[in-house]
């Protein structure tokens, strides 16, 4: 006997049978009539007239029609508010049954009605359910708590529920712990600033240890959870990478791919000298090989990742090309992203594969896959200069096949590679040429009349075939207009005896005949120049070209990092960033890579303003630097400390100019790292957030190394205090003053400019002591024109040296003329300018003398006060 | 992640049962997903992934069903796909087959799964053996002994129950080696793989300790053993129930096992071998009057194995008829479904060489449809044997009642994708 016969009751007058069925005495046929029920809402009739006489069946104990009551109670439990609450006694007596799966059954089920009314009874149970001694109960329980979250978050917020939730991430039970991870993900998504995971080491640690024992899919919420983390070090980011690297060898494709994206983002905190660091990139490439053998879909998914990868790290990949080698059944998308991959991938080192493989791959009969075989072959040539002959002859050969898209592509790309590589392959025009008939699609008709207008000179009849296409110039699409249009002129400027006529009739055609203001304006923008100044003319029209670049369809590389932070999911796979396709997630934090271990190792942190914040580890910050600092305040013994100079912080920003964010703050140089250090204050009544900084081009090239670290919104009246390290490998620009610097600071309210100076001192590197031999002689060949001097007033030249020395700036030797004291002093500048000094000292009334090489600019040392 | 989840029947574009996991979203959005899908047939074109407006499609074909998962977020693409591969696998162990007829006929059964193996969008238990455990196709009576939640569901070894008895113990490995080839129109070999993977049929009371030795380079490397042939497995997927961090850290191999048939792992290896059925074909085609095959096969690998139900398919013109063939073993066939003459040969003994003739007639007028290459491929399996060495040295198995228990091992290599390229 099967189920199916309850799909075949249509007679008239059904829900009223159904009615008095479901009211009948006899439980056996209640429990058909209710099976009746469920099949006639399967296929989509409306059975919500039923409600009152279903909820009836409520409280039974049968178990499986229980379920279907249940069942029932989600379906149209919105449309029959009022009604629903006639369920709402036997849901909380039900959360009490010494039964567990009728305790978590009634919770699950309760969650599911969203009925505004109804969630508030649910309160009480869900909060017995948190605690309940049986796991499953309280794995239920853990969802149910992302389900009212769901529909009422305040409720949620105000019941306290979010902190039990927290607490069951420290459970007994990994399932409960996965399901409370995965819930709470789940809420903190809504609410992006809310710190809802609050991960630590400590709980980290948790997540690690519930990793080993829960079931597949919680090890994929407990692994992208972990993703949101950024480890405080990168000792700490090798650590988890340890832990998280046996997942590779997990058999369910989706835990591999959420362990590859933990360990791609962690490693980025990893400096790039460290072994470990190449074991692990190793250890990368066979798991994602393996994708390739799973199903379809999930081959798709894995080789879109793949992309992404290849993109950010290509050394992991890069000697496995031949498995993204294209098998006849492969599915025609799987064919293509593997296409992509192996141009990537492409190399002096294997181009000759690559290219036997593709010449293949252009005789298939998908056309699809053939345009993209031969655009591949294009790209090739243009990607590795090594082959491009090779490319070329390839591509001829596929002319030779007449193929219609084979000829046309080709002829396409064809048009790049002359592009890339001038006055190298124009031999092979003649063989195009031969081919103009047989070109109907814009794009090859476009870049074939591009090809006859730019070697115009070399093709002799390049007029007549021209004038060919000039018949049909109405017919042709815009970008074959325009091209022809250009194309011409520039015949006109190479030849003009013969082919006076020719541009007449086409600016003609294009000024007068045409409708498209593209073309009339293009087109009389020529006829002007060329009525007034042909000589002109012929420097706008027949400029030189700049080259094209090898990579021209490479991912922007911040939305590439976004993008690595969302390996395995959608954003992944469409190669977009989730706020582009889902609703409502405007606002939403934009994930990004944490700061790389060696500093500049990455210029593309921080460019931009989608840069929001990543954590700058802290092991940068001083701890080295701090105890040395000590040592020498020991040793020193004066009253100011013997690190460098640090100006007193200043207001930067007031708040009025900045609509509340007032920022104050100086600069350092602590352990041989230079610091921002900034005061931000929130002067207005709303929350700040989202700060990103970034600095114009300066003098020194400083950037931001890493995004500004303000983790927490910024409530109304706060302070946060910040350092910044800041790099001296950004671009470089000659400010004045010369230790001028502007930035701009940004936050979820508006872009804010302000600019500030920082002390010199700042720049003075440690290895600046020169060479007592190299210092005289450097002296003596500074000219005179470099050479300044100041005074400086109430100087106490007892410490002097020493205090100097904590600001980098070095005694090489010290004499005395003529009851003066002498100082000779060194200092080397971040950007490799050396400073040599003299400091004469006659009773506390030093004169500074100051001289320079190479530089004209003089420095302001201010190390005294 | 919210996502419905949507069996549908192609034929009648209806769909045939889902689910509702976040109630926020309209049911209604899924009826445009056939027409999507219908538009993309027509235009030759396919994706696993498709979008109406702010819904996301993700879905599986199996047999003639779609399984539709619908989202709206970012959701964990590779996650979801698995998942419903697992659907597929939970279901077809429930009603044997998964198709329109087995869904109708247990929808309440499905439900009842589709409840149980997901909660508001997180996959919850999959494991089919403990889903089988409470989730009967038995209506059950509360009172007298209704199910309770198994503690296998949320115990760490959430794959196997606790009592299980046999009179007997036993356990029987399956090595398989499956071999990937892919030979260009020249003859080079382009790619060559080994796709192995170790199979269980676990006949064990309580709960058993098993330890696994393979042969394994990168052990003996460790453990300074290094006299006998080892082989490098470049990659390795283990079942949820073997211990991955203690792989990680010393290369043990150690689990506690499900109950019955189970797939314990996989491993892929890159070295090249000779490939064990070399094929070299002549397919000459003279247009309007006929095509001429030669093939020649032969094994390559030692003579005391024996390659089983070897079957060479050759590709033919779809319009070719006519068909003659001769052979020095073994028999052919043309399968004009498929385009393809096909060879069998019984047995095949190592270091032997066969030959094969066909001849087909073309029509004289030559169809203007432009056929792709496809490449002959090759089908077989030799028992005893495989290719990569690769050796279980012992499998070990403690159980505190401390019974004894036999492990059998059986080898076997076959073919996977096995194709040469034609000109």
């Amino acid at each position: 006997m099967t189920d199916s016969k309850y799909f075949t009751t249509t007679k008239k007058g059904e829900i009223f049978e159904l009615k008095a069925e479901l009211n009948s005495d006899k439980k056996e046929k209640k429990k058909e009539a209710v099976k009746k029920v469920i099949a006639s809402m399967t296929v989509g009739k409306d059975v919500s007239a039923l409600f009152p006489d279903v909820v009836n069946c409520m409280q039974t104990d049968n178990l499986e029609l229980k379920k279907l009551v249940y069942l029932y109670l989600m379906n149209y439990a919105k449309s029959q508010p009022d009604m629903a609450i006639m369920a709402v006694n036997t849901f909380v007596k039900d959360c009490e049954d010494p039964n567990p799966l009728i305790r978590a059954l009634a919770v699950r089920t309760m969650g599911c009605i969203r009925v505004d009314k109804i969630t508030e009874y649910l309160c009480e149970p869900l909060r017995k359910c948190l605690k309940d001694e049986d796991p499953y109960v309280r794995k239920t329980a853990a969802v149910c708590v992302a389900k009212l979250h769901d529909i009422n978050a305040q409720l949620v917020e105000d019941q306290g529920f979010l902190d039990t939730l927290k607490d069951l991430i420290s459970d007994s039970n990994p399932m409960v712990v996965a399901n409370a991870v995965a819930a709470l993900s789940e809420i903190a998504e809504s609410h992006p600033n809310s710190n809802l995971l609050d991960l630590n080491p400590q709980s980290i640690n948790k997540l690690l240890t519930a990793l080993n024992e829960c079931t597949e899919w919680g090890q994929i919420f407990i692994l992208d959870c972990l993703a949101n983390y950024t480890p405080r070090d990168d000792r700490e980011s090798q650590s988890i990478c340890e832990r998280v690297t046996p997942r590779l060898s997990h058999a369910n494709s989706a835990v591999v791919l959420s362990a590859v994206k933990v360990l791609m983002k962690f490693m980025e905190m990893l400096p790039k000298d460290l072994d470990y660091y190449g074991t692990l990139l190793k250890k990368l490439a066979p798991p994602l090989v393996t994708l390739l053998s799973a199903e379809p879909e999930l081959q798709y998914v894995a080789l879109r990742n793949i992309n992404l990868i290849v993109q950010k790290r290509p050394e992991i990949l890069k000697h496995e090309m031949k498995v993204f080698f294209v098998k006849y059944n492969d599915p025609i998308y799987v064919k293509l992203e593997k296409l992509d991959i192996m141009i990537r991938l492409a190399s002096q080192a294997n181009i000759a594969q690559v290219l036997a493989e593709l010449k293949e791959y252009a005789t298939e009969v998908d056309v699809d896959f053939v345009r993209k075989a031969v655009r591949a072959i294009g790209r090739c040539a243009i990607k590795v200069e090594q082959s491009a002959e090779r490319c070329v002859s390839t591509l001829l050969d596929l002319i030779q096949t007449k193929v219609n898209y084979v000829v046309q592509e080709a002829i396409v790309v064809i048009k790049d590679i002359f592009r890339k590589y001038p006055n190298k392959y124009e031999s092979v025009i003649a063989t195009l040429c031969e081919n103009l008939d047989s070109l109907d699609e814009p794009e090859a008709r476009a870049a074939m009349i591009w090809i006859v207008g730019e070697y115009a000179e070399r093709i002799d009849n390049a007029d007549e075939l021209l004038e060919s296409f000039l018949e049909g110039f109405h017919d042709e699409s815009t970008q074959v207009q325009l091209q022809l249009l250009t194309a011409i002129v520039k015949l006109f400027l190479k030849k003009p005896t013969e082919t006076q006529e020719l541009v007449q009739q086409v600016l003609s055609l294009a000024t007068q005949d045409s409708d498209n203001p593209d073309l009339r304006d293009r087109g009389y923008i020529y006829w002007r120049l060329l009525s007034t100044d042909p000589v002109a003319a012929k420097e706008v029209v027949l400029a030189e070209k700049p080259l094209i670049s090898e990579e021209t369809d490479l991912i922007e590389p911040t939305l590439l990092e976004e993008l690595i932070c969302h390996i395995g999911t959608l954003a992944s796979v469409y190669h977009k960033p989730p706020s582009a396709f889902v609703e409502g997630s405007r606002g939403v934090m934009h994930k990004r890579l944490p700061l790389g271990g060696d500093i500049g190792g990455s210029p593309a942190m921080g460019a931009g303003f989608g840069a929001a914040p990543a954590v700058m580890p802290a092991s940068l910050n001083a701890p080295v630097g701090g105890g040395l600092g000590d040592l020498f305040d020991l040793g020193g013994g004066v009253g100011m400390p013997m690190g460098a100079y640090i100006p007193p912080k200043t207001v930067w920003l007031p708040a009025m100019k900045a609509k509340g964010l007032e920022i104050s703050g100086t600069f350092a140089r602590r352990a041989g790292v230079i610091q921002m250090e900034l005061v931000l204050t929130n002067k207005a009544m709303s929350v700040m957030t989202d700060f990103a900084i970034q600095f114009n081009r300066n003098s020194f090239g400083l950037a931001p190394a890493g995004p500004l670290q303000v983790l927490t919104p910024l409530g109304p009246n706060q302070t946060i205090e910040v350092s910044l390290p800041l790099s001296t490998v950004g671009p470089v620009m000659k400010m004045d003053p010369l230790n001028n610097l502007q930035v701009a600071v940004k936050n979820n309210i508006d872009v804010f400019y302000f600019s500030c100076q920082y002390p010199i001192s700042m720049l003075f590197v440690e290895d600046g002591k020169m060479e007592r031999q190299v210092f005289l002689a450097t002296w003596k060949d500074i000219p005179n024109d470099n050479e300044s001097q100041f005074q400086i007033q109430d100087c106490h030249l007892n410490s002097a040296s020493n205090k100097l020395q904590g600001s980098n700036i070095f005694t090489i030797a010290k004499r005395t003329v003529e009851g003066q004291d002498m100082l000779y002093m060194s200092i080397k500048l971040s950007n490799g300018i050396w400073v040599l000094a003299e400091l004469k000292v006659q009773a506390g009334n030093p004169n500074y003398t100051v001289m320079l090489n190479k530089s004209k600019y003089i420095s302001s040392l201010r190390f005294f006060q | 992640m919210n996502f419905i989840h949507v069996l549908q029947c192609p034929l009648c574009r209806v769909v045939l049962i889902s689910r509702n996991y976040m109630g926020n979203m309209d049911m209604n959005e899924v009826d445009h997903f056939m027409p999507i899908m219908m538009r993309m047939e027509e235009d030759a074109d396919s994706s696993p992934l498709v979008t109406h407006g702010s819904a996301h499609f993700l879905w599986i074909k199996h047999r003639n069903l779609y399984l539709v998962a619908m989202t709206k977020k970012n959701a964990n693409a590779a996650l979801v796909y698995s998942f419903l591969y697992k659907m597929v696998e939970v279901f077809k162990e429930y009603f044997k087959e998964l198709e329109e007829e087995s869904i109708r006929d247990n929808f309440v059964t499905v439900y009842e799964l589709m409840d149980e193996v997901m909660d508001f969008g997180f996959p919850q238990t999959t494991d089919s053996k403990i889903l089988q455990e409470y989730i009967t196709q038995q209506g059950h009576k509360l009172d007298v002994g209704a199910p309770r939640p198994p503690a296998t569901v949320t115990n760490a070894v959430s794959w196997r129950s606790e009592g299980i008895k046999y009179r007997k113990n036993e356990v029987f490995m399956d090595v398989i080696e499956s071999v990937n080839l892919l030979v260009s129109a020249t003859g080079s070999v382009l790619r060559s793989e080994i796709v192995g993977s170790i199979k269980l049929k676990v006949v064990l009371s309580g709960m058993p300790e098993l330890r696994l030795g393979l042969n394994d380079k990168v052990l003996f490397e460790i453990t300074g053993r290094e006299k006998s042939k080892t082989v490098e497995l470049e990659d390795v997927k283990f079942h949820q129930c073997v211990r991955l961090s203690r792989f990680e850290n010393d290369r043990t191999i150690s689990f506690i096992p499900p109950d019955g048939e189970s797939e314990l792992m996989s491993y892929r290896l890159n070295t090249t071998v000779k490939p064990l059925i070399w094929i070299e074909s002549v397919i000459e085609k003279f247009s309007h009057s006929r095509v001429e095959i030669k093939v020649k096969a032969r094994s390559q690998f030692k003579s005391r194995s024996t390659a089983n139900n070897v079957a060479i398919m050759v590709p033919v013109p779809s319009d070719a008829d006519s068909p003659k063939f001769k052979t020095s073993t073994g028999s052919c066939k043309y399968l004009p479904e498929k385009s393809v003459v096909q060879w069998n040969i019984k047995s095949f003994p190592g270091g032997k060489e066969y030959m094969m003739r066909a001849h087909f007639g073309l029509p004289s007028v030559e169809s203007t449809e432009l056929e792709g290459r496809r490449p002959i491929t090759v089908n077989f399996e030799i028992p005893y044997f495989t290719v990569s060495g690769i050796q279980v040295r012992y499998l070990k198995i403690i159980e505190k009642s401390g019974y004894e228990a036999l492990p059998w091992v059986r080898y076997i290599t076959q073919s996977g994708d096995y194709q040469l390229r034609t000109n």
